[in-house]
């Protein structure tokens, strides 16, 4: 027992003292220590700033930043006064400004062709050129731009659908082509998981009768989402947040919504204006909170996938910043938190790997549960 | 005055988003500690039923930590 005592703590305390030791420059840092030179200011780099990079990674884009200078442009397609103008948003990208805003804050707006972005929102350029903010509140007062560019979010719902289109339409041949024979290849891969969500999902929450009415969109929606969470994991090419963004879910909810209002029947909607089995004094209470669990029940589903998976993304920009943050301070320092840092963040990624299935299961599964409800038969 | 500088600190939006998202972590952290408890408890009455034990229990987990983050966004979107 003492011998691995003593083959553990060789390393745990190899570490802590590394740590200590890289500290160092921190705990002294109360001394000046720069020279009076004027030149150094012309080198200013930027302070690090955790919560600017976090959200700028969560939050949508016109480019796919992927390293560096690195970039894929997207094409940007707005609707404005001066009629439809298609155009790479490099034209954006390379043209910065550079401004000071209500806050004395040092920000940036990008120039094009009588447009102006800031923050990856379009306006139309003020009449003396540029943005024009309120100086007070920091609003900006330039007209806006219908935008409906391809940005990096629409962009990767593309690749998703392309990819489920790969393999779905490679799967469905080869049932054409292997018909009543073993499944090979790819569709015996997918078999398990198209069955999983027919036997497990759609049957028990529907029935057997009507499930397979709405099997199209349960197994589109379950693909649909658990590819988009993948791809949201996928480190170094450019950083998707898809089903992160309240857009993606929002529509997805609604269509769920839909699919629940229209093809609700007598029973459905007579056990939420009526419900049965209960005394009086509690139905009265039950309609109204009934009658909003129609809403509220979508708009949950909105808001549990978005909160999970941005949840997950930002947990591990967290992780990264550490890194940043500690490294800002000594290069020796961000390297020891790192060796930490990049532990826990394999972790997580882990844990967003199956929090990505999961959140595409529950969805599935809640909306299987819901259009069950809405064509439920009798039987009381 | 040191302490009423804290206070205000504290008592300005960021302050109370923070309190609000860490009393959402400790829901969470109770809720779906109850969960997994009554579900090993289960299973270890009843091993034969584990496969189903433990898909409910991720699904309930799955759920409840829905609501947490629900408590998480409303904090976010104070701070932003």
């Amino acid at each position: 027992m003492s011998m691995t005592f003593k083959k553990l703590s060789r390393p745990f305390f190899a570490i802590v003292t590394f740590m200590l030791l890289a500290a160092q420059p921190v705990l002294f840092a109360q001394e000046p220590t720069e020279q009076p030179d004027s030149t150094h200011q012309e080198v200013e780099k930027e302070k690090f700033n955790a919560g600017e990079m976090i959200i700028h990674h969560i939050s949508d884009a016109h480019e796919i930043h992927l390293f560096g200078d690195v970039a894929i442009y997207l094409p940007v397609i707005l609707y404005t006064d001066n009629g439809l103008k298609i155009f790479s948003s490099s034209h954006f990208y390379h043209n910065e400004k550079g401004f000071v805003n209500h806050e004395g804050e040092k920000d940036s707006y990008y120039e094009y062709d009588g447009l102006v972005m800031h923050h990856e929102h379009i306006y139309a350029a003020a009449n003396g050129g540029g943005l024009s903010f309120d100086t007070e509140t920091g609003e900006v007062n330039n007209a806006s731009v219908l935008d409906f560019s391809i940005t990096k979010t629409v962009a990767g719902m593309l690749l998703t659908c392309v990819i489920l289109l790969l393999i779905f339409g490679s799967v469905a041949r080869g049932y054409k082509k292997r018909k009543g024979s073993a499944p090979k290849g790819l569709q015996s891969f997918m078999e398990p998981l198209i069955l999983f969500i027919r036997d497990e999902v759609a049957i028990p929450s529907i029935g057997a009768k009507k499930a397979d009415r709405f099997m199209p969109f349960l197994l589109s929606t379950f693909f649909f989402i658990w590819i988009a969470n993948i791809l949201g994991l996928i480190p170094f090419i450019g950083g998707f947040n898809i089903t992160g963004t309240l857009s993606v879910t929002l529509v997805l909810a609604l269509i769920v919504f839909i699919i629940t209002t229209f093809s609700g029947n007598k029973h459905y909607w007579g056990h939420i204006l009526w419900p049965p089995g209960v005394p009086l004094p509690i139905k009265i209470i039950l309609i109204p909170i009934e009658f909003a669990g129609i809403f509220i029940k979508p708009l949950v589903l909105m808001i549990r996938l978005t909160a999970n998976i941005t949840a997950g993304h930002i947990i591990i920009l967290a992780f990264v910043s550490l890194v940043l943050i500690f490294g800002e301070m000594s290069a020796t320092a961000g390297y020891g938190v790192g060796i930490g840092s990049i532990l826990f963040m394999v972790f997580m990624f882990f844990l967003e790997l199956l929090v990505a299935f999961l959140q595409a299961y529950v969805f599935t599964l809640l909306a299987a549960l819901y259009f069950g409800d809405a064509t439920q038969e009798a039987h009381h | 005055m040191e302490l009423l500088n804290i206070l205000l600190q504290v008592a300005s939006n960021a302050g109370l988003a923070g309190i609000g998202a860490g009393l959402a972590a400790i829901g969470a952290g109770l809720g779906i500690g109850k969960i997994g408890a009554s579900a090993l408890e289960s299973m270890a009455r009843q091993p034969e039923a584990t496969g189903d034990i433990r898909a409910s229990m991720i699904i309930a987990a799955a759920l409840i930590e829905g609501v947490a983050l629900f408590g998480v966004i409303v904090c976010l979107l104070v701070v932003l």
